[in-house]
């Protein structure tokens, strides 16, 4: 059993029941009124000039695709790098290496044609 | 019942529960934060599988960005919420149909253990073995090499199978990352031909008129 998520699951209990305990302590002992100053923003926020929910640029939708894209190629990464501390005597290493290089060799191809193209600029 | 039983049902509920709470909101972003809580709990189920990179994979990658992606599709074609929808759809004897027949197919081909292959035991996926540079046995004060195996490593584990056994696939995935990349720029940021650039605008200005009129028609 992997005991050593312990930790981590009590961090997950912690931070969730956290909330939970201050939203229903807010909600038992505080007051419920629902004045029209009450419900009006405060402090920093400020009244709404429009809907929230509007249309958004498909710029957005690009860029959360690249991101992700990017993201998977971190997350081949992690394992390269937990062998690659290891691997680094003999041939092995060269290895490893070389075929990461390939691999983001390969990515930056794509990475340059997306800069070419401008798609991280925001105009 | 042991602790890690008691976790896998409350985990596994939460799972079951939210997905259905998915496909059940009214609301299509509660739709989505209902999805992050059922990526999160898989990823914990994975995690107590021993499979904790795929655990670390479904939290950096589904979480973190496909979610990301979902509520960008949600806001992007601005569903609204849906108050006079059927909560069945007409397709709801197929839909249960087709998902029956999935769990079936689940049930006969996972469950007797099909694709179980023989030479992989559990083990391979969770443990390494390694050489590390120690002092003898025989001789103390000299240093030697021993092998020494490691459990609870399933990311070394993995990185083991990933980089060595399937190079090409490895390697492949990156091709795949990269046709995805350029995609999405392609399809996302084509040149528009000068009589399309007009339509283009002409086309976002009577949008808006339509918008102001479902606006005021709904305010009315």
């Amino acid at each position: 059993m992997t005991t050593s998520f312990v930790p981590v699951l009590l961090l997950l209990i912690v931070a969730v029941g956290l909330g939970v305990v201050f939203l229903s302590l807010n909600w038992v002992i505080g007051r419920h009124q629902r004045t029209p100053s009450k419900l009006a923003p405060y402090e920093s926020g400020v009244p709404l000039l429009d809907t929230n929910r509007k249309r958004v640029n498909v710029r957005f939708y690009q860029i959360a695709m690249l991101f992700i894209l990017f993201d998977i190629e971190a997350a081949f990464l992690y394992p390269w790098a937990v062998i690659y501390r290891r691997a680094t005597y003999g041939n092995a290493g060269m290895f490893l290496f070389g075929e990461m290089l390939l691999f983001i060799v390969l990515l930056a191809v794509g990475y340059a044609y997306v800069w070419k193209k401008k798609a991280f600029d925001w105009k | 019942m042991t602790p890690a039983f008691a976790v896998f049902l409350i985990v596994g509920t939460i799972a079951v529960a939210s997905s259905i709470l998915v496909i059940s909101m009214r609301n299509p972003v509660h739709s989505a934060l209902f999805l992050l809580l059922t990526f999160l709990c898989v990823a914990v189920l994975f995690v107590m599988k021993g499979a904790e990179f795929v655990g670390a994979v479904q939290v950096l990658v589904y979480a973190g960005g496909i979610m990301v992606l979902f509520l960008f599709v949600v806001m992007l074609i601005n569903v609204r919420h849906l108050p006079d929808e059927k909560v069945l759809s007409n397709f709801w004897k197929g839909g249960f149909a087709v998902g029956l027949g999935v769990f079936i197919l689940f049930v006969a081909v996972v469950r007797p253990g099909v694709y179980h292959d023989e030479q992989l035991d559990k083990s391979r996926l969770t443990s390494v073995k390694e050489r590390i540079w120690t002092e003898s046995h025989k001789n103390p004060g000299t240093y030697t090499y021993r092998r020494v195996h490691r459990t609870n490593a399933n990311s070394e584990a993995v990185g083991m199978a990933l980089y060595t056994d399937y190079l090409v696939p490895f390697e492949v995935a990156s091709l795949f990352l990269l046709v995805a990349m350029i995609g999405a720029i392609v399809i996302g940021k084509r040149e528009l031909s000068a009589t399309e650039e007009e339509t283009a605008q002409q086309f976002i200005l009577e949008r808006v008129e339509t918008e102001k009129e479902v606006k005021e028609a709904m305010s009315a």
